[in-house]
């Protein structure tokens, strides 16, 4: 198999380039403002001696260091990871309707967490993490074998598989939930709705670490899926293998949709439109999109995370919530307003 | 019109009956299903009236049914208590099958199912908010459902309509986009809201068929045996708009009066189940999906859709009722894991689809 390099180059597309560089610098002031704005006032001075002139006795130095930076970090993370899963699963399904949850991991990582609250009375967002992680890797584990994903991939079967799984495994956590304590069900919602508050470097180490893997898997996949795209004996007939593409990339989709469901729990909004917007920018070709759609993705996350501090102050609201509420609309207007490009 | 021996072949085994310009098309494979499923759904509804703490046997049963009842708490356990809440499983299934074979068709998407244009969600943004923001009682929270989702549908479609179309693809996208903001008020609400009134909108989520009478059990039959034939007439015009809505216009078919009418009519059938029972997980997206695992592909399958989504629900019921534990187990959830294991096992043993 020759999987060829996609590194970005100019190739007759300056525009692509500078869009993304454009989006890039969004993405950057996006989070700057991150780092400056929080549920507690910090001047502007002091944050920027955090960052520069760091100081462990100062308090709000502490805060910003050890909040609002891996907070930061981590929406960045979390958005490249879900924009990126998103745009190779709607790639591999040929469906607009597939997020990256389908696979069963957002599903997965829920009934983990949902089992460790009731069952193990765990109660550390650090730990949700972990369990999150296994239950992802299961969940994505089963819909593999079910789906027939090794064998000629057929996407009609693979999102079948996906949605019985999901159903089965919500419903689960729906009955655990119904059935014990209440205080289970109150630290499941605020789980559930998608959040990045109070992860700290535990949650963002390992979890940086599964994304940068993901990604770097992805975006060496972009060529190879494109011909792929082709047709099966097309895609063979120039040099690629397409049952070990699809594969590799349903592979890269559960590594960054678990890390990036254990971290910040269920946020599927992201994953679904931001390659849709990437698609209507760039077009179809997975060398340009996944770019775009991890750049966008995390614009939004950042962005969302920043004004659900802002709206919800003096508390905050969760990202999965903000990032829907402000982009969907949008996409409504988007798609009402001009055609988007089909798979 | 042509005669009939001018037709080509017809597949499987197809009987075709024409009067005027009225035909009547009936394939021997679908309808073997069709029976086979009504007679497990006469076996499951025997069940569900005979089973319960109180046993009541079956020569009991006739005389109840028959009006000779001798026990009139008997008689008020059987005609009261047992037989709205089957009938409002029966018909709850049929409309969520019928719906979702509707949905699948129309967006052309194995995944289609009223969730699509958001109507579910919109129904439990409607239910959501009249538990946690006015603390409304059972009544209110059907009818705010209901509401909520068919008001969703129509903004859905109203949005996706341009130039008088709203093609299949632009109303999914738009399904999504509208959908999504709302699951997110209704999280937001979730979380915000007292706990009490969170665990109350959680309870309703689920779907249940606890404590249904009559009330419920009548409006969602009567749309039933209204919609689903008028579904099935319209599944010829939707099965040729699958091929595209060029061909299909070209075909004759008044592509987007015909689209808009089977949504119309598909949405008020998923409306009324919800407003019965609740979201009910997975019975819309199953029900056609493993009727098509069943019969070779011979069309649109409302009816044997709307008889699999009837036995999905009465089975389930039936199944939670006879499990031993002592759990809350809503149907809504309970047919999720049923429906969703079985399609795993289809999954499992067919190597191809």
């Amino acid at each position: 198999m020759s999987v060829g390099a996609s590194t970005v180059t100019l190739e007759r597309s300056p525009r692509r380039l500078w869009g993304l560089v454009a989006l890039v610098l969004l993405t950057a002031l996006a989070a700057l403002a991150s780092l400056f704005i929080g549920s507690r006032p910090i001047p502007v001075a002091v944050t920027l001696d955090a960052l520069l002139a760091y100081d462990p006795s100062n308090s709000a130095h502490l805060l910003v260091h050890h909040l609002r930076v891996p907070r930061t970090l981590l929406a960045l993370v979390v958005g490249a990871a879900l924009g990126v899963a998103g745009a190779l699963m709607q790639g591999l399904t040929r469906n607009p309707l597939a997020d990256p949850g389908l696979f069963g991991v957002n599903a997965g990582a829920t009934t983990a967490i949902v089992a460790a609250i009731a069952f193990f009375g765990v109660d550390s967002v650090s730990a949700y993490t972990s369990f999150g992680l296994i239950g992802a890797a299961l969940a994505a584990l089963a819909v593999y074998r079910l789906g027939g994903v090794g064998g000629g991939l057929n996407p009609v079967r693979v999102v079948l598989a996906g949605a019985a799984i999901t159903v089965v495994l919500l419903a689960i956590t729906h009955l655990i939930t119904l059935n014990s304590d209440v205080q289970v069900f109150d630290r499941f919602r605020h789980w559930a709705v998608g959040s990045l508050q109070g992860r700290g470097q535990s949650v963002l180490l390992p979890i940086t670490l599964l994304v940068v893997l993901g990604l770097a898997l992805s975006l060496t996949l972009a060529r190879a899926l494109d011909t792929v795209a082709l047709g099966e004996d097309l895609g063979r007939s120039l040099g690629v293998h397409p049952v070990l593409v699809r594969s590799l990339a349903a592979l890269a989709i559960v590594v960054l949709a678990g890390a990036a469901t254990a971290a910040a729990g269920p946020i599927s909004f992201i994953g679904l439109t931001a390659p849709h917007l990437a698609r209507f920018i760039v077009g179809p070709e997975h060398r340009w999109l996944l770019p775009y759609a991890l750049v966008i993705a995390a614009l939004l996350v950042v962005m969302a995370d920043v004004l659900g501090r802002v709206i919800g102050y003096p508390g905050e609201i969760g990202v999965g919530i903000m990032v829907a509420l402000l982009g969907g609309p949008f996409f409504v207007v988007l798609v009402r307003r001009w055609r988007l490009v089909q798979l | 019109m042509k005669p009939i021996a001018d037709l080509p072949e017809l597949p499987f085994a197809t009987r075709l009956w024409r009067w005027r310009h009225w035909s009547l098309r009936v394939s021997l494979p679908a309808l073997v299903v069709a029976v086979a499923l009504s007679l497990v759904l006469m076996l499951a509804m025997l069940a569900s009236l005979v089973m319960g703490t109180l046993d009541i046997g079956l020569a009991e049963l006739l005389a109840i049914l028959g009006g000779r009842a001798e026990n009139p708490l008997y008689h008020h356990i059987v005609l009261n208590i047992r037989l709205p809440r089957a009938v409002t499983a029966l018909f709850v299934g049929a409309a969520l099958g019928a719906s979702g074979a509707v949905f699948q068709s129309i967006s052309r998407n194995a995944l289609g199912s009223p969730d699509v244009i958001g109507f579910t969600t919109g129904s439990a943004t409607g239910a959501i908010a009249q538990i946690v923001l006015f603390g409304g009682g059972a009544l209110s929270v059907a009818v705010a459902a209901v509401a909520g989702g068919v008001l969703t549908a129509i903004v859905v479609y109203g949005l996706s309509v341009r130039g008088g179309q709203a093609g299949g693809y632009r109303l999914i996208l738009t399904g999504i986009g509208v959908g999504a903001v709302l699951a997110a008020l209704n999280n937001l609400m979730l979380v915000k809201g007292d706990l009490d009134d969170a665990v109350a909108a959680n309870l309703w989520l689920a779907g249940s068929l606890d404590a249904r009478t009559w009330q419920q059990a009548i409006p969602v039959a009567l749309g039933v045996v209204v919609l689903v034939p008028l579904c099935i007439v319209g599944a010829r015009a939707l099965a040729l708009m699958e091929m595209g809505d060029d061909a299909a216009a070209q075909l004759g078919v008044s592509v987007e009066r015909q689209r808009r009418a089977l949504l119309f009519y598909a949405v008020v059938l998923a409306a009324l189940a919800t407003g019965a029972a609740g979201p009910i997980a997975f019975v819309a997206l199953a029900a056609p999906q493993l009727v098509r695992r069943l019969v070779p592909y011979t069309g649109l399958a409302v009816m044997n859709s709307a008889l699999m989504g009837a036995t999905l629900m009465l089975v389930g019921d039936v199944l939670t009722r006879l499990l031993p534990f002592n759990l809350t187990l809503p149907i809504g959830r309970v047919t999720g894991i049923v429906g969703g294991v079985y399609l795993i096992v289809l999954l499992a043993r067919a190597r191809r689809l």
